[in-house]
C-alpha cells in the first residue's frame, strides 16, 4: 500500500477544517491567531503534495511565499494584539466589540 | 512501507497537536500543540522530497513564529481565566457540526478534481533542493521575490509604528 497524494490533500483538509472550527469557537485572540496560522500550513501542504504529484517546483516556491506572508502577517497581528492588550487589558475579542479604544 | 509508517505516525501526530490547539484551556499548551504540529509537517515536507521547504518550516514557523507566539503569551499572560465563558454548548455542537462539514465538502469536491495520475506518484523526478528552489525563484518569480522583501520590511516598521507611537490609557486619564 502506498502513500498518494490523495492522502496527503485530505490530510490537509482536516488540518483547515479544524483551523476554522478553532476561529469559530474559541473567544482568545491569541489562540484565534494561532488557528489561522494552522490553516495557512495546511494550505501549504496542500501546495507540496501537489507539486510532488505534478513534478512542478513552482508548488514549493508558492509554498516560500505563503510563508513569508506568513512571516510578515504575524509581527503585525501580534503588534496589534498586544497594543490592544495595552489599552484594554484583555484579549478577549468579546469584550472588543465596539471601535474605539 | 516506510514512507506509509511515516505517513501515518506523523499525519496522526499533526491532527493531535491541531486538536489540543484547539480544545486546551490553557494558552501555552494551545502553543505547544501548535509547534507539534508545525515540526510534524516539516518531516511529512522531506517525505515530499520538499528539504529546503522543510528546513524552512522548520527555521521560521517553529522556531521564529512560534517564539514571537510564546512571547506574546508572556506579556499577556496565562494566568488569567481562560477567555472560555460566553461558549456554549450549543456553540461548541455548532462548531463541530461546521468543521465536519467543511471537511466532507472539501472532499467531496475535491474527489470531482482529484489529480488521477499514476499510483507511484512523483513520476517526473523532483528534488526540492536548495539549487532547484532558487533557479525557480529567482529565475520565473525575481519581481515577486523581491515585492516580499518590501512587504516585509514594510511589516517591521508597521510594528515599530505600533509600538512607539501608542500612548496607552495613562494620557487618558490624566486628561479626565
Amino acid at each position: 500500500m502506498t502513500v498518494t497524494v490523495t492522502w496527503y490533500l485530505i490530510l490537509a483538509a482536516g488540518l483547515f477544517s479544524i483551523g476554522v472550527g478553532g476561529v469559530l469557537i474559541r473567544r482568545n485572540a491569541l489562540v484565534m491567531f494561532m488557528s489561522i496560522e494552522l490553516m495557512l500550513n495546511s494550505v501549504n501542504l496542500t501546495f507540496v503534495a501537489l507539486s510532488k504529484d505534478l513534478g512542478l517546483i513552482e508548488g514549493q516556491v508558492a509554498a516560500l511565499f505563503v510563508m513569508v506572508v506568513a512571516a510578515a502577517e504575524v509581527t503585525i497581528g501580534l503588534a496589534i494584539i498586544v497594543a490592544i492588550f495595552r489599552r484594554r487589558s484583555s484579549a478577549n475579542v468579546d469584550e472588543l466589540a465596539e471601535m474605539k479604544g | 512501507m516506510g514512507e506509509l509508517i511515516v505517513f501515518i505516525v506523523f499525519a496522526a501526530v499533526a491532527l493531535v497537536g491541531a486538536i489540543v490547539m484547539v480544545t486546551s484551556s490553557n494558552t501555552v499548551y494551545a502553543a505547544i500543540g501548535l509547534l507539534s504540529t508545525m515540526f510534524a509537517l516539516a518531516v511529512l515536507y522531506i517525505a515530499l522530497d520538499a528539504h529546503f521547504i522543510a528546513a524552512v518550516q522548520v527555521i521560521v514557523y517553529a522556531g521564529a513564529v512560534m517564539t514571537l507566539f510564546l512571547f506574546a503569551i508572556m506579556l499577556i499572560g496565562v494566568d488569567r481565566p481562560e477567555a472560555y465563558g460566553p461558549v456554549t454548548m450549543g456553540q461548541k455542537v455548532m462548531t463541530a457540526v461546521v468543521s465536519v462539514g467543511l471537511f466532507a465538502v472539501i472532499v467531496l469536491a475535491g474527489r470531482t478534481a482529484w489529480v488521477t495520475g499514476s499510483d507511484a506518484f512523483g513520476v517526473p523526478d523532483l528534488n526540492g533542493t536548495i539549487e532547484n528552489v532558487a533557479d525557480e525563484l529567482f529565475g520565473t518569480w525575481t519581481i515577486v521575490f523581491l515585492s516580499t522583501v518590501m512587504l516585509l520590511t514594510i511589516a517591521a516598521l508597521g510594528t515599530i509604528a505600533l509600538a512607539y507611537f501608542d500612548h496607552g490609557p495613562k494620557d487618558e486619564e490624566a486628561t479626565l
